[in-house]
């Protein structure tokens, strides 16, 4: 047998550089083979971006690569125009290794619906947006459900979808006729198939492969019949596989999250073939559950969603649309997914924006970084033109800075000193964050700069400017 | 449907006067209908999917994308003919070390006068990652009491407004009405810089509200290391044999020359220590270190920090996993049970902020960022939280409830599939 394969974490650069072409060739944007190979075992660069490598000549090497850094749990990747990427996981903790390929969200079509409701729903989908810290966050999928059970029907309203919308598809149905009819009318989109199960994985596989498309293997609170289902579509020569460990809200729900790590653990840790692959969570489920007003299933909803979003989820399928349930999933995702290594802090100093004149306002902030980029990102959309002046506060927020004294009136005085911001300006008023606001009178002693207290929260800065800027002279 | 829905599973899920709060009563609701009599009720279809044994496999039209044959290059003759049988066992994870048991409150046969105390902590294993390993004290919630106003979202401070100004009635009310498991009483007042009150005016805040609730209680104070180091010692003293949980000592009580006088006060008069650092684990284990000369480890409790969801929430759930493994792996500076301020959700705009239509009223959004950032951090093993909202206090409940005690999934097809919702 074959050894273990090595994990992520204990692939060395060296092992890596072994199999590039070493000509120190520099195309790759760093100087030489080894920075290229560290940058890669860090998860900083993929194989792909050493340029020479994709030649011919060094196939051979390539494979080895791909092999070498291959994780251990699968990715795959469904949908054509747009497509959506899921697995692709080598580590349990988020600490270990930054998580790749974050979580697709689908939300749900019924096909009992009509076409105009259909429309609008796709459109409501792929409409749906967020900005935040300068980008901007959005859903990804749509998972079409047969609930009339009627293939036509259910053919429709795939085919409705499909016209309003280049999203990645789920297509869901136990019904091998119901799913047959949606991949008829899908074309060349690749969609998900949802599910192949202990009854019908036969004709699933069939379809899976005649029409090429992943398929999830659905065995809800059954993990060992997950097992069996896997093997046996594996010899079925299938290797896009998606697991459906089943997501129970109720009673149910330490079984899923139970299942879940189970799963995960079994393909990081012991590299097992059957359960590395991806797994995709249903928050959709807790709507069949016990009979709650919709309120309480969006909420029962939006918590499973984050807590299996947290525990390994792929991919999720949801119903609610509420921008009070998903927001706070696209957000989590944002954040679970960023580089663990990524610094908490910004670099203290001046930063610029626009084109600030004499008069222009100076502002002041933490180094924290989400705070820093939170407060970039709304002197940019309110187009400001202005001084921004970072102060080091160990990378706390501006209220666990002030509360931990790290942002104080000398730490500010000391900034504005150094910034040289005194020549730039014609002024000496500057804009303390309103949860900075009782380091007033302490700052314009220290500083010899006159405080004006900015909003609590940086979104107020703009209307802050537009409404009180310049500061009227002897307030 | 004419049928009512049915309110006990409502309750239970939500918890006792949560419903009453859903229901538009002491809350505004926007853009929300929640009128009982009209609940959409869920109506799962019931009955398996049609399965077709004989489906006609060859008589298929092969998809566009694999026109040219695909189909009858499958070789079926190879596939098998029933489905092949593939155990599995999970592997339990067992650890070298387990995490601290600290015992908050005390009784009056121990030497104070709570109702009954609460330990905290005990873990063998990260929390829910395997159904053998039992949890081996529930998640607690401790629920917060301000002693002076301050800036609150509309959402927090509803259900607040006749309890605001009197820390004791508040306590009263968190314990009897929301079921807090303990009180955070936060003496804002004693600020330098905001009220100045001195140590016996918090010590007589802190006396009252030990009158008004028999539950454990934890002091915070105003952050600033000399002021509190007073406080605590006076509260300390004051309160001999509670088993108060002071909230909090920091590297900056070591600086101040603070730490030491505040640590030999509470192991005098018999008090628990949190100790706070700010998103390093170094910072935490040095702390814990310089606690140890002076303090008992088993009385110390850590706050690593939390940040709330959209302002680097990862950061302190990293934080905290990584802790956690640490110290069940042997690293004893970091085997305390942990705390979450979960509270500090919101500090995020989104939950607080009207962004719109678009994405619902703060009255939900709010208590749902305090709720999952409270969950994510149960999943990294923090054993205490500070929280607010009753509705987020009510879910953390329920769901840590149900996490910790497997509950039995029927192993069926999933239903949502064909489910009109």
């Amino acid at each position: 047998m074959a050894e273990k394969k090595k994990g992520i974490r204990e692939i060395s650069p060296i092992d890596v550089y072994k199999l590039l072409p070493r000509t120190n060739c520099g195309e790759c944007d760093v100087p030489n083979c080894m920075a290229f190979a560290t940058r890669v075992v860090n998860g900083e660069a993929v194989i792909d971006g050493c340029p020479p490598i994709l030649d011919l000549r060094y196939k051979d090497s390539y494979d080895r690569l791909r092999e070498l850094l291959a994780p251990p749990v699968k990715a795959i990747t469904f949908g054509a125009l747009r497509t959506a990427t899921i697995g692709g996981k080598y580590v349990l903790q988020r600490h270990e290794f930054t998580y790749q390929f974050p979580p697709p969200i689908a939300i749900d079509i019924s096909d009992d619906i009509d076409p105009t409701s259909i429309k609008a729903r796709v459109h409501e989908i792929a409409g749906f947006s967020y900005g935040y810290i300068g980008r901007t966050l959005t859903l990804d999928a749509v998972a079409v459900r047969s609930v009339t059970g009627d293939a036509q029907r259910f053919g429709s309203a795939v085919k409705q979808v499909v016209e309003s919308t280049d999203l990645p598809l789920i297509l869901c149905s136990h019904d091998p006729e119901v799913i047959k009819a949606g991949l008829e009318a899908v074309g060349c989109k690749r969609p998900l198939i949802y599910a192949a199960t202990k009854e019908n994985w036969r004709e699933m596989a069939d379809l899976a492969v005649r029409y090429d498309c992943p398929v999830v293997a659905s065995a809800p609170g059954d993990i060992t019949l997950l097992r069996s289902l896997v093997r046996t579509l594996q010899a079925c020569g299938i290797t896009e596989i998606v697991l459906d460990p089943g997501t129970f809200g109720d009673e149910g729900l330490a079984g899923t999250v139970y299942s879940f790590t189970a799963i995960r653990k079994a393909a990081c840790r012991d590299g097992d073939p059957l359960f590395g692959l991806p797994i995709i969570a249903t928050p959709i489920a807790v709507w069949t559950g016990q009979e709650l007003g919709e309120d309480q299933n969006r909420w029962q909803e939006a918590y499973t969603a984050s807590i299996l979003m947290t525990r390994y989820a792929d991919l999720l399928i949801m119903h609610s649309l509420e921008g009070w349930t998903v927001l706070p999933q696209l957000i989590w995702r944002f954040g679970l997914y960023t580089d663990p290594r990524k610094p908490v802090s910004v670099d203290p100093g001046m930063r610029i924006f626009g084109t600030p004149g004499p008069d222009a306002p100076v502002l002041i902030t933490s180094n924290y970084a989400l705070t820093f980029f939170t407060v970039e990102s709304d002197i940019k959309s309110a187009k400001l033109d202005c001084y921004l002046i970072v102060v080091e506060t160990g990378g706390l927020s501006v209220e666990a800075a002030v509360a931990g004294r790290y942002l104080n009136a000398e730490k500010i005085a000391e900034a504005l000193r150094e910034s040289g911001i005194e020549q730039k300006v014609n002024h000496k008023y500057v804009i303390l964050p309103g949860l900075a606001a009782r380091l007033s009178g302490e700052t314009e002693e220290a500083s010899g700069w006159r405080i004006m207290v900015g909003p609590r929260d940086s979104s107020g800065i703009g209307k802050l400017i537009r409404e009180h800027w310049p500061p009227k002279e002897d307030r | 449907m004419t049928d009512k829905p049915d309110l006990s599973g409502l309750l239970r899920l939500l918890g006792p006067g949560i419903a009453e709060l859903l229901a538009g009563r002491e809350i505004i609701l926007e853009n929300v209908q929640l009128d009982l009599a009209e609940l959409q009720l869920t109506i799962p279809v019931g009955g398996s999917p049609v399965i077709l044994p004989g489906y006609p496999v060859t008589g298929s039209q092969p998809s566009p994308a694999n026109a040219s044959g695909m189909a009858s290059g499958i070789d079926r003759s190879r596939w098998p003919a029933e489905l092949l049988e593939e155990p599995f066992t999970p592997v339990t994870d067992t650890y070298p070390a387990r995490i601290r048991e600290v015992t908050l409150g005390a009784t009056k046969g121990e030497g104070g006068s709570r109702g009954r105390n609460i330990t905290v902590g005990g873990a063998r294993a990260p929390p829910f990652t395997d159904p053998c390993v039992h949890h081996v004290h529930p998640p607690v919630i401790a629920m917060d009491v301000f002693d002076t106003p301050f800036p609150m979202p509309r959402a927090l401070k509803s259900h607040l407004t006749e309890v605001i100004d009197d820390p004791a009635a508040w306590a009263r009310m968190n314990v009897e009405k929301y079921g807090a498991d303990m009180v955070t009483v936060h003496l804002l007042s004693t600020d330098p810089l905001i009220k100045d009150a001195s140590p016996k005016e918090a010590a007589k805040t802190v006396e009252d509200v030990l009158q008004a609730v028999d539950v454990p209680i934890i002091i915070g104070g105003c952050g600033d290391p000399k002021k509190d180091a007073e406080t605590f010692i006076e509260i300390a003293e004051m309160a001999d044999g509670e088993r108060l949980l002071l909230n909090s000592v920091t590297a900056d009580m070591a600086d101040a020359k603070t730490l030491e006088p505040v640590a030999k006060a509470a192991d005098k008069h018999g008090h628990c220590i949190l100790a706070f650092t700010g998103l390093d684990l170094n910072s935490a284990k040095e702390l814990n270190r310089r606690l140890y000369q002076f303090f008992p480890a088993d009385r110390i409790l850590n706050d690593l920090t939390t940040v709330a969801l959209g302002y680097g929430l990862e950061y302190s759930f990293t934080i905290h996993e990584r802790a956690r493994i640490a110290g069940l792996m042997g690293d004893a500076e970091l085997q305390h049970p942990t705390i979450s301020a979960a509270t500090n959700a919101w500090s995020a705009r989104e939950a607080w902020m009207d962004l719109g239509p678009r994405f619902g009223s703060p009255d939900f959004r709010g208590p749902i960022w305090e709720t999952i950032g409270s969950l994510t951090l149960l999943l990294a093993g923090v054993d205490l939280f500070l929280m607010m909202h009753p509705l987020a206090v009510s879910t953390m409940r329920d769901v840590s409830s149900r996490l910790i005690t497997e509950g039995t999934a029927k192993a069926a097809e999933a239903s949502w599939v064909n489910a009109r919702i």
